[in-house]
């Protein structure tokens, strides 16, 4: 099949859309990072900067919202152009949740800073949001050039993701039964934590709707749940 | 949640009208259908689409035998409505086209009064014994049609006389007044302004509790509006058949994807 349309219009306007996707991509991104990094160094001046950052992202949702409505009204896409419209708005749907949590990743930065560190807790989120940004970045890739494998690879890699967060969980339970003080500092954590967490599972629908793109189907095999802190009362005493 | 829908319709399978097998057209030397093979459902809206010159009015014109008036025009293999073999000697192709009626492209009434243009086909069919039942058969056609309220107090002017969008459900009234199982409409809303576009639109959908009705059209929008079912034609051949939904979100073959979606094959 062509890849162009004979209105080359219709093109111009995929292409843009497209091209605001993978901005708006690289900007969250680069909030996550943000966010991790002035969490381990305490830097409040990087927070603050991902804090104003978040509403370029929200702007971004909604140019693409808007020019994802227009295409719909005057092209009246089908098939493949259908689909990549569809997946553009909730793409963009989700990037902009986790842009949301970057910046409260960012918020509670502000507020860590002022409270005793927690050890090695930082550098574990950290570790945790790398790996969130490299499954996002992977599945941008795979989006752009319409990798199934690639998506699936990182559906996969959500697993890791709710691993360490279960770990993070034990491991702040533990410290907040040890020292009371530390309780403030670790909740606040936590939510970090879970935010990742979260974020993680935004990234997962967003390679969900590359297979969708590319297939015409949504995966079937559901991802083994992980995260067992919610149905589990053993994880919530600590082992060991 | 995806394939429970797809199951379901599948379940919903509906009698088989028309089957076609291997069929193949010839204008002379020229082969302008290549072994097609389709089953088209009663009670159902079927589009053909795909471009000019693809075959897909060929196709339609062979359902109810309006290729025989073309000399030049030669059709093999099996078409049967209701299990019946349309090519067989013993098919009078007058009786035939009562049964499938057929509107086409440009509305083209009798130069005759709005009641005699529906009135002639039952009339020569010997389908009305006396006035009165030839008067029901009227209103009942014209009614199906959605144009009665408009034409019931001028039944005796001219069907000419009428605008584009009523003269061509004055066509459509005059092909079901003599109680066809099928309809064929070849491009019946190319001629006619959006209004009476989605009128005549709405009345496929209304006839489609009747008939099984099979519509050709360039319009893509219109096939994804009307149709259940959508085949596509591509230089002769019958490229992909299939529900519509699936047609226009995810369909299977290259062509009609590079077709649909506005892209040079």
């Amino acid at each position: 099949m062509s890849d162009s349309h004979i209105a080359s219009a219709f093109d111009r306007d995929l292409e843009t859309i497209q091209a605001q996707i993978m901005k708006m991509g690289g900007l969250v991104e680069e909030a996550i990072l943000n966010a991790a990094t002035s969490l381990e160094t305490q830097d409040e001046e990087l927070a603050e900067q991902v804090r104003e950052g978040d509403r370029a992202i929200d702007l971004l949702e909604e140019q693409i919202n808007e020019e994802a409505a227009r295409v719909i009204a005057l092209r009246a896409p089908t098939a493949i152009d259908l689909r990549l419209i569809l997946s553009v708005m909730k793409i963009s749907g989700n990037l902009e949740r986790i842009g949301d949590y970057a910046k409260n990743m960012a918020k509670r930065t502000t507020v860590l800073s002022q409270l005793s560190p927690v050890n090695g807790a930082t550098a574990a989120l950290r570790r945790m949001a790398r790996e969130v940004e490299r499954m996002l970045k992977d599945a941008l890739d795979a989006y752009i050039q319409r990798d199934a494998d690639l998506a699936h690879d990182v559906l996969q890699r959500d697993h890791d993701v709710d691993q360490m967060y279960n770990a993070l969980f034990r491991e702040f339970l533990t410290f907040m039964m040890e020292d009371p003080r530390s309780i403030s500092p670790c909740m606040h954590l936590h939510f970090i934590a879970k935010n990742t967490e979260r974020m993680g599972d935004h990234v997962t629908s967003i390679a969900e709707q590359v297979i969708y793109l590319v297939t015409g189907d949504l995966p079937e095999d559901a991802r083994p749940k992980k995260d067992q802190t919610s149905t589990d009362p053993n994880v919530t005493q600590p082992q060991g | 949640m995806y394939d429970t829908m797809k199951a379901e319709s599948a379940l919903e399978t509906k009698d088989i009208k028309f089957s076609a097998r291997k069929v193949q057209v010839f204008y002379g030397e020229t082969q302008a259908i290549k072994d097609v093979d389709v089953d088209i459902e009663d009670k159902t809206v079927t589009a053909f689409i795909g471009p000019s010159g693809c075959g897909k009015s060929t196709f339609l014109r062979c359902l109810n035998r309006m290729n025989d008036t073309i000399s030049v025009c030669r059709v093999e293999g099996d078409i049967r409505l209701d299990g019946e073999d349309i090519y067989d000697k013993k098919v009078d192709p007058v009786q035939l086209r009562a049964k499938v009626g057929m509107v086409f492209q440009k509305p083209n009434p009798f130069p005759k009064s709005i009641y005699d243009n529906v009135a002639y086909g039952p009339k020569i069919h010997g389908l009305a014994k006396n006035k009165a039942e030839l008067d029901e058969i009227v209103e009942k056609s014209l009614r199906r049609a959605a144009l009665w309220d408009e034409a019931k107090d001028r039944l005796d002017i001219s069907g000419t006389g009428l605008s584009g969008g009523q003269q061509q459900r004055l066509c459509i009234a005059r092909a079901v007044a003599t109680h066809p199982e099928v309809l064929l409409m070849d491009e019946p809303c190319s001629a006619l302004d959006p209004i009476a576009t989605a009128q005549v639109e709405e009345l496929i959908d209304e006839l489609r509790q009747r008939y099984s009705v099979i519509i050709v059209t360039h319009s893509m929008q219109q096939a994804a509006r009307v149709s259940q079912k959508t085949a596509f034609f591509h230089l002769g051949n019958l490229v992909e058949f299939g529900e519509t939904g699936q047609i226009f979100t995810n369909p299977e073959d290259e062509r009609t994807e590079s077709y649909i979606t506005g892209r040079i094959g």
